[in-house]
């Protein structure tokens, strides 16, 4: 709990009717930090991440992101979500419009700015995840790690301090994972805040500032990689990365 | 070189002697139906060919929205018919979209009590056959108390057993002045909603677009109608005698046909704009939601684009339904296509070349719609790719 | 905004972590022991709280909400009272004039009529076995569990019991021509019949409309196409007025018949469109594999192709059914005596005259109970299609 925390996730509990997802989980992540969230399916990490831009509401505890604390207020959310952008394990990509259009839309109708500004500021990250000759395509004629890069720039052009990530390689084949991987290590370099939950336990050892690993809707522990890797506390972490890790 | 069996073991060749075997049966039959016909229509002294619809009709058409008497062609006849039907066809496209996509919106309400009407109603109206609907309709009307103790839902508005009557604007110079005026402003709307668009997109910054788009539909006609001297004289019906003098009119068979037809349509059409928005996806609303665009614009930018390409196929075969159903009208008399070729065809027995050209016309309203939905879909599909 | 049913983001299983397979199972997860909070009021008080959230939680909704209650008030009592409280349920057309509600005594009066038309009014017994059979046939075909060859056979036995039923003429049954047939029994048999007449056609006509000759394709593609442009009226008036001109002098086809095959011709041309949705849901690896396999046209079609697209199309042809039920009701307009052409006699009684509305709401009422039922049914079976080619 320290003063610079940007996000500050406090008892959070959540209910899917009489379902328990999340128990009061209580989480803080510093300006600049990269967090690594990992569990097995079901343990509430999708959902956690997804309360802190309000894409689920919690029912009780406390959320702050950089200082705001997300209430039914709608226009606090509206706030929080120009901060935070995301980024979909099935990339929810606009269908209907050209990838550039995709990163244009919300500067556009949520920012404000003028098409010729965006436009460029959207080929510099098209540029910078590699497929600036895609501009003009539509996402279903790409590939999916493609698709998976422009929804990171589609994200970026929203200038973020925070990314948050779900499962965004799980629905990629494997030769793609590595391609947005990189484009992600790439982003942690520049010191942006990000909240990944991931399974790709390289990436995680190689970039992440702190592990969380949640099960059954707590978070079970915590830890700089080093120590979750090496020195797991509980015997259902050693379990997990004991499935994960055999092959 | 081939010798001919082998050549029977050539998949072409076969595919030749099929469809050589096919066409003559086919003509086979044809011609034994047609000689048949032939022979029949002979032996009751029927004449053919289409030298009858330049004779003289001899039956009265209840409406018409052209002149017509008994002393007109058939011609002009079956002319009146099909501008009946498309008329009904047409107001009741109209009427049938406004409370279907009503309906439709009510069924993926999250008011529990408005998803249940919707509900009712959908499930009510598509399991009841329309020509039920219409004959309850159309008794219901014509069971109304008589023009002298007509119903006046709205003042100057009545409702009896002749249909409905209702005031008129009287004629005068300025109103094509009015109308004049207001046609510009509509252009001018359609105008300021794109030049919204294309700011917003060239600068990012808004543009007062509902304001500009009422300034437009409303100063223009107000103006006409101040300078040409505020002509606002309407002509009232009047109850003489036994029924009304005065004022517009629409009969019971028009009335019935219409409700009947936009009630039962709406049904269909409020589960196509149901299905076509729940078909996108629910992460497009997340992603809209993640990228800060407020609920309203998530419908404008993200839902409703990708809804329409799915509502739009099947809206126009609804049309289609609608314009063949009005054939119904036949059923409570109502003057349309059918009902005026049967006429005719009874009183001329010559009843092949009256329902042919019944189905030809019909068959070229289907072609001229599924054409207008081919270009569509072309259109959009195009975009997908 | 769209509203996404809670299974959309149901929560995955957790405690002893099954394999990820059954993350895809429908069972309602086992719900955990601790409950959700009562402190923020969402579940507290149960209505209370639920009428919050569902009818008062926008000012938009409070305002639809009102404007439901108030259109309930306004049609509920009246429509409660004419219906019941008030109705008349026995008695002469007198004592129904004397009650302010409906008159369902013309009902109970005219129920033989509406449902049986102008069939012998002793031999009514007859068409009531016929329909009783007929309903519980239709049933037993909903059952998956019965879709065994041996239900055609028991369908072929009940349609010859049916004729014997309707026609007589054998085993001490009076004769009766089936101009003097009526109501439900003309309604059930023309539906049953022009889909089961129309369902090998619509299978050729879909072979046909994806055959690789052109002759045969453009004949099936220029049928379809014809028959699905025009209205369903105007092939019933073709089919009554110009099937006697087609026939060689002295040859007579009866009103029911010509109806029927006029019927049966449209409804094959649109299930025939069900049926190629069907045959264009196979992948191109079937077609593959069968060729691969050295099978022969026929062979792939009626061993590979048929197989899986008609399982596909069951849906579709239940839902073409109840179109079909719907437009028998059309053959009034042809002369023929259905349940809705009986409703409408019943209604010319002069003395029943003033309760149109009542025998109206009767006859509806039959309808909506058969095609309601069957809609289900038919969304029943699309689910569970569903379940087993959702992975």
């Amino acid at each position: 709990m320290t003063e610079t925390a940007i996000i500050e996730l406090r008892k959070v509990g959540k209910w899917y009717n009489s379902y328990h997802a999340l128990r009061d989980v209580s989480l803080s992540v510093a300006k600049g930090e990269k967090v690594v969230v990992c569990g097995p399916s079901g343990s509430g990490k999708s959902t956690m991440i997804r309360c802190i831009n309000r894409l689920e509401a919690h029912q009780t505890g406390h959320i702050v992101v950089d200082g705001i604390e997300l209430t039914d207020d709608v226009k606090a959310v509206e706030k929080i979500r120009r901060k935070v952008g995301m980024v979909f394990q099935n990339f929810n990509l606009f269908p209907h419009l050209t990838v550039l259009q995709n990163l244009t839309l919300a500067p556009i109708w949520v920012r404000g700015m003028a098409k010729s500004e965006i436009e460029e500021i959207a080929m510099m990250y098209l540029k910078r995840v590699r497929i600036p000759d895609q501009a003009h395509k539509f996402p279903g004629q790409l590939s999916g790690g493609q698709q998976q890069r422009v929804a990171i720039a589609r994200a970026l052009c929203m200038r973020p301090e925070i990314m948050l990530f779900d499962e965004p390689t799980s629905a990629l084949d494997p030769e793609m994972v590595k391609e947005v991987l990189d484009v992600m290590t790439e982003l942690a370099g520049e010191g942006m805040t990000m909240v990944c939950v991931t399974h790709e336990m390289g990436f995680a050892r190689q970039v992440a500032d702190s592990i969380v690993f949640m099960a059954e809707g707590s978070i079970i522990e915590s830890g700089s990689p080093a120590e979750f890797f090496e020195n797991p506390k509980s015997e259902r972490t050693r379990q997990f990365l004991g499935q994960i890790l055999e092959h | 070189m081939t010798n001919p069996v082998q050549a029977l073991n050539s998949a072409r060749v076969r595919g030749w002697l099929y469809q050589a075997l096919f066409l003559a049966c086919t003509l086979a039959v044809a011609w034994y139906l047609v000689s048949n016909t032939l022979t029949n229509l002979a032996t009751r002294g029927v004449a053919t060919g289409f030298g009858f619809l330049q004779r003289e009709a001899g039956f009265e058409i209840g409406e018409s929205l052209l002149p017509y008497s008994a002393s007109d062609t058939y011609l002009t006849a079956l002319v009146v018919g099909l501008l009946n039907t498309l008329a009904v066809s047409a107001a009741g496209v109209v009427l049938a979209t406004v409370l279907g996509v009503l309906i439709g919106i009510g069924r993926l309400s999250s008011n529990w009590m408005v998803n249940r009407f919707a509900t009712l109603y959908v499930e009510t109206v598509r399991n009841v056959p329309l020509l039920l609907q219409l004959v309850v309709w159309y008794t219901i009307l014509n069971r109304l108390p008589s023009p002298r103790e007509a119903l006046e839902v709205l003042p100057g508005i009545f409702l009896s057993n002749r249909g409905m009557k209702f005031p008129v604007l009287v004629e005068h110079a300025g109103h094509g002045w009015i109308l004049l005026a207001l046609l510009a402003g509509i252009a001018a709307a359609i105008a300021a909603v794109r030049y919204g668009r294309r700011h917003r997109e060239a600068t990012g910054k808004p543009f007062p677009t509902l304001p500009a788009v009422i300034a437009a539909l409303l100063l223009p006609p107000a103006a006409a109608f101040i300078t040409t001297g505020a002509p606002l004289a309407f002509d009232v019906p009047v109850l003489a005698g036994f029924n009304f003098e005065g004022g517009g009119a629409v009969t019971p068979e028009f009335t019935a046909l219409l409700i009947g037809l936009s009630v039962y349509t709406a049904g269909f059409i409020a589960e196509i704009v149901r299905s076509g928005i729940l078909a996108v996806p629910h992460g497009q609303t997340e992603a809209g939601l993640a990228l800060g665009l407020s609920p309203g614009k998530i419908l404008r930018l993200v839902i409703l684009p990708q809804a329409l390409r799915v509502i739009v196929p099947p809206l126009t075969s609804q049309y289609l339904n609608l314009t063949k159903n009005s054939s119904l009208a036949v059923a409570i008399g109502y003057p349309d296509l059918v009902s005026v070729s049967n006429t005719s065809a009874n009183q001329t027995g010559q009843v092949v070349e009256a329902v042919a050209m019944m189905m030809v016309v019909y068959l070229i309203i289907s072609l001229a719609i599924s054409g207008f939905m081919n270009w569509y879909n072309r259109r959009v599909a195009l975009v997908t790719r | 905004m769209s509203k996404h049913s809670p299974a959309d983001q149901a929560p995955i299983p957790t405690a002893p972590v099954p394999p990820a397979h059954w993350a895809a199972s429908y069972e309602e997860e086992p719900s955990q022991a601790s409950t959700p909070p009562q402190a923020n009021g969402m579940t507290a008080l149960k209505p209370f709280g639920w009428a919050k959230d569902n009818l008062f939680n926008t000012p938009l909704n409070t305002a639809l909400t009102v404007a439901c209650l108030v259109l309930l008030w306004l049609v509920v009592p009246p429509m409660a009272n004419w219906l019941l409280l008030n109705a008349s349920w026995s008695g002469s057309s007198e004592a129904c004039r004397e009650a302010a509600g409906a008159c369902w005594s013309v009902i109970v009066v005219k129920h033989r009529l509406i449902f049986f038309g102008t069939y012998p009014y002793d031999e009514q017994w007859r068409p009531f076995l016929a329909c009783a059979l007929f309903v519980a046939m239709l049933g037993a075909s909903g059952v998956r569990a019965f879709w065994r060859p041996w239900l055609a056979g028991a369908w072929a036995l009940t349609l010859v019991g049916m004729g014997v039923l309707m026609w007589g003429g054998v085993a001490g049954l009076t004769y009766v021509p089936n101009d003097r047939w009526g109501g439900l029994p003309i309604t059930l048999m023309l539906s049953v019949f022009s889909i089961a007449l129309a369902f090998p056609l619509s299978i050729l006509l879909a072979l046909g409309r994806q055959s690789s000759l052109p002759a045969i394709r453009t004949f099936c593609v220029g049928f379809i196409e014809a028959m699905r442009g025009v209205p369903l009226v105007s092939v019933l008036f073709m089919a009554s007025v110009m099937f006697p001109l087609f026939l060689p002098e002295g040859v007579t086809v009866d009103k029911l018949l010509r109806a029927l095959a006029g019927m049966t011709l449209f409804t094959a041309a649109y299930l025939a469109e069900a049926v190629r949705g069907g045959l264009q849901a196979i992948p191109k690896g079937q077609y593959e594999a069968a060729d691969a396999l050295g099978l022969g046209y026929w062979q792939k079609t009626m061993l590979i192709v048929l197989p899986q697209a008609l399982r596909i199309v069951i849906p579709p042809i239940v839902n073409q059914f109840i179109s079909a039920f719907k437009d028998t009701s059309l053959v009034t307009i042809v002369g023929l005596y259905d349940l809705l052409t009986a409703a409408t006699v019943a209604t010319t009684d002069p003395e029943w005259r003033p309760y149109f509305a009542e025998v109206y709401v009767f006859a509806g009422l039959m309808f909506w109970i058969f095609c309601f039922s069957m809609s289900r049914y038919s969304q029943w079976l699309e689910r569970l299609a569903n379940r087993y080619t959702r992975r």
